[in-house]
């Protein structure tokens, strides 16, 4: 039962991120870009816990952490710089 | 493994992943920015929740003593998530007055 | 003395429980390196983040707290049926908040819980007129959404900060 769930699992958010990825090269503006970008990060987190799960071991978990705390940093980032940045500021 | 337990962890990895993909669907198929922004804040961040409770639980179970890092995962996720959303509307707001001021008078 | 101690208890005991967590609550030594660490910071960040408010009612933040973990799964729900029904059937809205409350903290606090919160997301935060800006997501009733969201989330965010 385990193995079915963290299978159907796998396949369920390599659909998200199949989503969030044609979200970002659709865009129509850069701010849908970079919310894809965060999405599609958030779904990578999901999917490195589950790969722990399966793989059980714990190692992944800090992968997860990092991803978490630079994706945050990044999408932080790339609204400032449009916030801060922009050449029509 | 306990039964109950792996049926707790399967539930959890399955709810999760499906709350996942319903945020994606949303920011993929809703029809302006500002829609689009719900889907990620709210399933996506219950989707990686109810994962990194899995794993929690998962390990806890199947480990000597508990496992809690995985909720500190969530704690920050869940501290996070507004503020990039915060931010995410100010840059499309910001943007789209500048485009307004620029449709109309060619400067800001 | 207790003040001078503790300045901030709800940041001590937060920064605590979130390093026993990332520890695994493992040996007595990391243990004790996370409630040194816990007396320590916030002294240390107190000469830039003076007038944070305090905890008034503890025991009204832990009941808020089990209601919000509650209505977020709700919110989930009723997202996720509005992201896989019809399109066209929803009704996007801004929609202003007029804020009782005047305490930046308090306002960052409410403004988050909106966002994880039915179907809307705080887009800005006015302190000059102390309006909370929301986007929501389904909202044929903006008048509704007001009241719910100072009956639910204000009025209680205000008791506990005593703001």
């Amino acid at each position: 039962m385990l193995n079915f769930a963290i299978e159907a699992g796998f396949v369920l958010i390599g659909l998200a991120m199949l989503l969030n990825l044609w979200r970002l090269l659709k865009g129509p503006d850069i701010t849908d870009r970079i919310l894809a970008l965060d999405t599609l990060n958030i779904n990578a987190i999901a999917l490195l816990v589950l790969y722990g799960i399966r793989e059980a071991s714990s190692a992944y978990f800090e992968g997860a952490l990092l991803l978490a705390a630079m994706g945050f940093v990044a999408t932080v980032a790339l609204c400032k710089y449009l916030l801060r940045g922009d050449i029509i500021e | 493994m306990n039964p109950y337990i792996e049926f707790v962890v399967a539930a959890l990895i399955l709810l999760g992943a499906l709350f996942a993909l319903l945020g994606s669907i949303g920011l993929a198929r809703l029809p302006d920015f500002f829609t689009r922004l719900h889907g990620p804040t709210k399933a996506t961040t219950l989707g990686v929740g109810a994962m990194v409770l899995a794993s929690a639980v998962y390990f806890t179970a199947t480990r000597d003593g508990v496992s809690l890092h995985e909720i500190a995962v969530m704690v920050f996720l869940f501290i996070t998530a507004p503020v990039s959303a915060h931010l995410l509307a100010k840059a499309a707001l910001h943007r789209q007055a500048a485009k307004d001021g620029m449709d109309v008078d060619g400067t800001e | 003395m207790m003040r001078r101690l503790l300045p901030r208890p709800a940041l001590s005991l937060t920064l605590f429980l979130l390093w026993a967590a990332l520890s695994n609550a493992g040996s007595a030594g990391t243990l004790l390196l996370g409630a040194l660490l816990a007396l320590l910071l916030p002294h240390i960040v107190s000469p830039f983040w003076p007038d944070a408010p305090r905890i008034k009612h503890p025991g009204v933040a832990l009941s808020f707290a089990a209601r919000i973990a509650w209505d977020m799964l709700l919110a989930n729900w009723a997202v996720a049926r509005r992201v896989v029904g019809p399109v066209t059937a929803l009704h996007p809205a801004f929609v202003e908040v007029p804020l009782d409350l005047r305490d930046p903290f308090a306002a960052t606090v409410l403004g988050s819980i909106v966002s994880l919160t039915p179907g809307t997301v705080s887009i800005d935060v006015d302190r000059e007129r102390w309006v909370l800006q929301v986007h929501a997501l389904d909202a044929p009733d903006p008048a509704a959404l007001i009241r719910q969201i100072k009956q639910h989330y204000e009025k209680p965010i205000r008791e506990i900060f005593a703001c």
